[in-house]
């Protein structure tokens, strides 16, 4: 297999004369082919293994439709159309339906899996010992091809065979000191790792009592238990004590007539309730106007603080006299190359009052991320720090791209410095740019890391411990989410899919205004 | 001519990607190969957090020549409530995992976890506490391996004589650092969000509570009482003690400072737990522990005990041989002294506990300053407590009114424990 499918891909893609052959078409096509093929048997088994019919018939649909495109010497578009089609379904338009699929469900926290997985987890939850029985010693044996327990109780030293109809007298069974049974007439006893060989059936097998059932406790311990409740599939519930528990299919749980539920309970369809939640719950709703202007601000104020820094700096190492731009561009770059998860820490400590560095180099004692004020201008100036270098570099890139003609022109006209930057540099910059900053406010807009590693949304204001001063929508909202109740999958895809359309919306207002910007500037 | 040409060589390459690419799916064959072809076969997964693999890997292979099988030892580091519950969705969890008590109630709900069933004989061997620590709605989930709880560690060069109250203890920190001699009167973790689990010992002293008690004793969601009058009494006592008033807590000092502040000799009394101690010991000072003072006229101040134990995945599997390992196996003295040596937390096995302490009294010290203790509640709901209450408690610290705080942690309780 070539060791880099994407350099090949790459090499396709360079325009050729349609009708020559060359090497890298040719490995191109078998790049593809081999991929494709790979996935398919790499990704069959299990999908026939869990009897997913359907999702088999994707895989083969896809791969028969790739190798019959990559043969055939017609669709060229297609050809390099369908990879990048494949990665836009694969992570692009399959997450996003999921987490609008999610949305719609309880998922989350006692709300995990299906309702048979509740029902056994019940039931395995509530076997107790039933009282007085002995604590068995176990054997496990082989009568002809069938297996069976030898269990030997300790008080007694009485030994009697379980089978799955029950339990029998054994005499003339041989127990060791440790309480195994050695030898006895008609099985044949396991060794220890031939018992482990047959965990499985060990598991599985159930020796009916009077009271309850004897079940394998390991390897060397058994133990009759009783099931304190049992599920009647003919009322849809669950009997025994404090029951009967009926099933609740609006909430995933099963229910008693005094309205307590079972711990356990399963993932159902809960419609529009996730949405209604977030609608109408009053802590959501009472300070969503106040989380959101501060995001706003703390967005635009990243975007605004970085590229103006940025672009302060670009242009400064731009200038024609400037020396030593190297040096100067390997130091720019540094905040950026470092990971930003260990900076973000890194800050947080420098900001603490006592033992902070910022303090300490300032001789000041303020409470940085203690007050509102400090603490969102703390996060601000993280962030500025964290990504500047990065407008830093596009910036420099775009300049590149401005004929230095333009400015020169500029100043035979009898521009000044300034003006020459107002009125031509900045709108060329800004027409490559504007896009970018727009993904970048669209960022920052949801940059979790950058509040959750430094104030975690704090300073919170002790009459209320929902909302602190620095939360971002992202952060508050993981926090009803995550924070309290457990996680919550299904309200945080809620929460998601309205954060979603917020950013949706102003971006695309932005990018409906550069449009015209554009139109003005070309 | 060239048309045909290629086709035939995709073709062939297609053929040997076909045996090529067939490598991935070559390992998950294998297991089922060797299960016929070995006299015996069997795999089970344990997952651990990284302090232990070292300590258990041993055993596990032990165990593992004992009963034919093979034994991995996956070490998981971050998230490993979250990672367990998601992977065991998936199916492809592990068979026993290492984690903290107070996991059960959550992995419970989820049907993650199976009971574990110990003879009588075997529980008897435990400390009292380890088994109602692990002991969720009647049924035992775990098998408890390591009981730690906080204490007060003292740098006896600094403050030679335990405080008998909280008082004691904050006017000697005072008096040493009116003299110069450290900076801070206490190190115990606040930070802005506030440290439920560090300050709950202070809190009980002052006559807080969480939750009321079912009639079998165990913490009763139904009763939040964090907003209860006692409750405000205490954390008005915590802003007496806060930056407003004696400056012993702080919001400034924080989990990342305050063990290596004390053990730099900036404080003289630390409140901490077992993993302290490596830190502590490289301060190159004597030091002792005891049990958290109470204040004068106080409750006692009872510490969080958290117990360390082994559960058994409901979707492991191989779960006979996890059961057999989880009550058979890690109930053993050796197995307990080995994690010991690994990571110094109080066994919860009393024969190894007895060993440790003739080696190492810090173990013993703990432990008795953990009689008491409260182990921390393992009921889902408690996860809706840490969060409103930390905060609340740091805004106390910081001077905050408390039964306007108290006030609040309990309407945000009891709002999240509602939907």
């Amino acid at each position: 297999m070539p060791p880099d499918v994407r350099e090949t891909v790459e090499a396709s893609q360079a325009p050729r004369p349609r009708r020559n052959i060359t090497t890298a078409f040719v490995v191109s096509r078998i790049a593809v082919l081999a991929v494709a093929a790979a996935i398919l048997l790499y990704a069959a088994p299990p999908l026939v293994a869990t009897g997913s019919w359907i999702g088999l018939a994707v895989l083969l649909g896809a791969t028969a439709v790739i190798g019959y495109l990559y043969l055939t010497r017609r669709y060229v578009p297609a050809k390099y159309l369908v990879p990048g089609t494949v990665f836009l379904i694969a992570f692009q338009v399959f997450p996003v339906l999921y987490t609008v699929t999610t949305a719609f469900t309880n998922f989350g926290d006692g709300h995990r899996g299906d309702k048979a997985a509740a029902i056994t987890a019940i039931e395995r939850g509530s076997v107790r010992q039933a009282p007085g029985s002995p604590e068995y010693q176990l054997t496990t044996a082989l009568r002809g091809g069938e297996l069976v327990f030898l269990l030997v109780d300790p008080a007694t030293k009485q030994v009697r065979l379980g089978d799955a109809g029950g339990l029998s007298p054994l005499p003339g069974a041989e127990v060791g000191v440790t309480g195994k049974v050695l030898r006895a007439p008609g099985v044949t006893v396991l060794t220890a790792p031939q018992a482990a060989a047959r965990g499985e059936e060990i598991a599985a097998l159930t020796v009916p009592t009077d009271g309850g059932a004897v079940k394998a406790n390991g390897l060397s311990r058994a133990v009759e238990g009783r099931a304190a409740l049992v599920y009647d599939a003919g009322c849809d519930c669950m009997r025994g004590e404090g029951g009967p528990w009926r099933a609740d299919g609006s909430q995933g749980y099963f229910v008693n007539a005094a309205g307590e539920h079972l711990a356990q309970g399963w993932q159902v369809n809960v419609g529009l309730a996730n949405f209604a939640r977030v609608l109408t719950n009053p802590t959501i709703s009472g300070y969503f106007l106040g989380v959101f202007g501060w995001n706003a601000v703390f967005a635009l104020a990243s975007v605004a603080g970085t590229f103006g820094l940025g672009m302060a700096v670009a242009l400064a190492l731009h200038h024609p006299r400037m020396r030593g731009t190297k040096a100067y561009r390997i130091a720019l770059i540094l905040p950026y190359a470092m990971p930003s998860f260990a900076m973000l820490l890194v800050w947080r400590d420098m900001f603490n009052r006592d033992f902070g560095l910022v303090n300490q180099m300032l001789g000041l004692n303020v409470d940085w991320l203690g007050e509102v004020t400090t603490a969102r201008l703390a996060v601000v100036l993280v962030n500025l720090w964290l990504g500047f270098p990065y407008m830093f570099l596009v910036t420099t890139g775009a300049l590149q791209a401005i004929p230095r003609e333009l400015t020169e022109a500029a100043a035979i006209d009898g521009a000044t410095p300034w003006k020459a930057f107002r009125r031509v540099t900045l709108p060329l910059l800004l027409v490559a740019l504007t896009p970018l900053l727009i993904s970048s406010f669209a960022y920052n807009f949801n940059n979790f890391n950058a509040i959750q590693l430094t104030t975690e949304g704090g300073p919170f204001p002790p009459e209320n411990p929902q909302v602190g001063g620095t939360d971002l929508l992202i952060t508050y909202t993981f926090r009803l989410a995550f924070g309290t109740g457990g996680a919550q999958f299904g309200f945080a895809a809620a929460i998601s899919v309205f954060i979603f359309a917020i950013v949706a919306i102003v971006s695309a207002v932005a990018f409906r205004r550069t449009r015209k910007q554009e139109e003005v500037y070309a | 001519m060239s048309k045909r040409a290629l086709g035939v060589a995709a073709l062939a390459t297609l053929a040997l990607t076909a045996c090529g690419g067939s490598d991935p799916a070559a390992p998950s064959a294998a297991p089922s190969e060797s299960a016929s072809a070995a006299p015996a076969s069997g795999n089970l997964v344990i997952w651990a957090d990284p302090n232990r693999v070292k300590a258990l890997t041993p055993f596990a292979d032990q165990f593992g020549t004992e009963n034919g099988v093979t034994v991995e030892v996956k070490e998981i580091s971050k998230d490993n409530q979250q990672t367990f519950l998601t992977a065991s969705q998936q199916g492809s969890g592990p068979d026993v995992m290492v984690g903290a008590h107070d996991w059960i109630g959550n992995l419970v709900q989820n049907g993650a976890i199976e009971p574990v069933n110990l003879t009588e004989e075997q529980k008897a061997a435990f400390s009292d506490i380890a088994i109602k620590a692990v002991t969720f709605d009647g049924q035992i989930y775990g098998a408890p391996y390591a009981v730690e709880n906080i204490a007060l560690i003292r740098n006896t060069d600094l403050a030679p004589d335990a405080p008998a109250t909280i008082e004691d203890m904050v006017a000697t920190g005072k008096k040493l650092k009116d003299d110069g001699k450290v900076q801070e009167i206490l190190c115990l973790p606040v930070a802005q969000k506030g440290d439920a689990f560090h300050v709950y010992p202070l809190f009980a002293a002052g006559g807080g509570k969480l939750f009321g008690s079912t009639p079998a004793g165990d913490p009763d969601p139904k009763q939040v009482l964090v907003g209860s009058e006692g409750s405000v009494k205490a954390f008005g006592k915590l802003r007496e003690l806060g930056e407003k008033g004696d400056g012993a807590l702080k919001t400034s000092i924080t989990n990342e400072n305050y063990i290596p502040s004390f053990a730099g000799k900036k404080c003289a009394f630390l409140i901490s737990g077992p993993w302290a101690m490596t830190d502590v010991k490289k301060g190159g000072f004597g030091y002792d522990i005891t049990p958290v003072p109470s204040f004068e006229g106080g409750e006692p101040a009872t510490p969080f005990v958290g117990v360390q134990s082994f559960f058994v995945a409901a979707k492991g599997q191989n779960k006979t041989l996890a059961q057999e390992f989880v009550t058979n196996y890690v109930t053993n003295k050796d197995v307990a002294k080995a994690l010991y040596d690994a990571d110094p937390r109080p066994p919860a096995l009393t024969a190894a506990l007895e060993e440790v302490k003739a080696a190492d009294a810090d173990a013993g010290k703990f432990m008795d300053a953990g009689k008491d203790g409260m182990p921390m509640p393992a009921i889902p709901e408690m996860q809706a407590v840490w969060e409103p209450f930390g905060i609340a408690e740091a805004g106390v610290v910081k001077g905050g009114d408390p039964a306007k705080a108290a006030a609040a942690a309990q309407k945000t309780i009891d709002g999240s424990l509602k939907n």
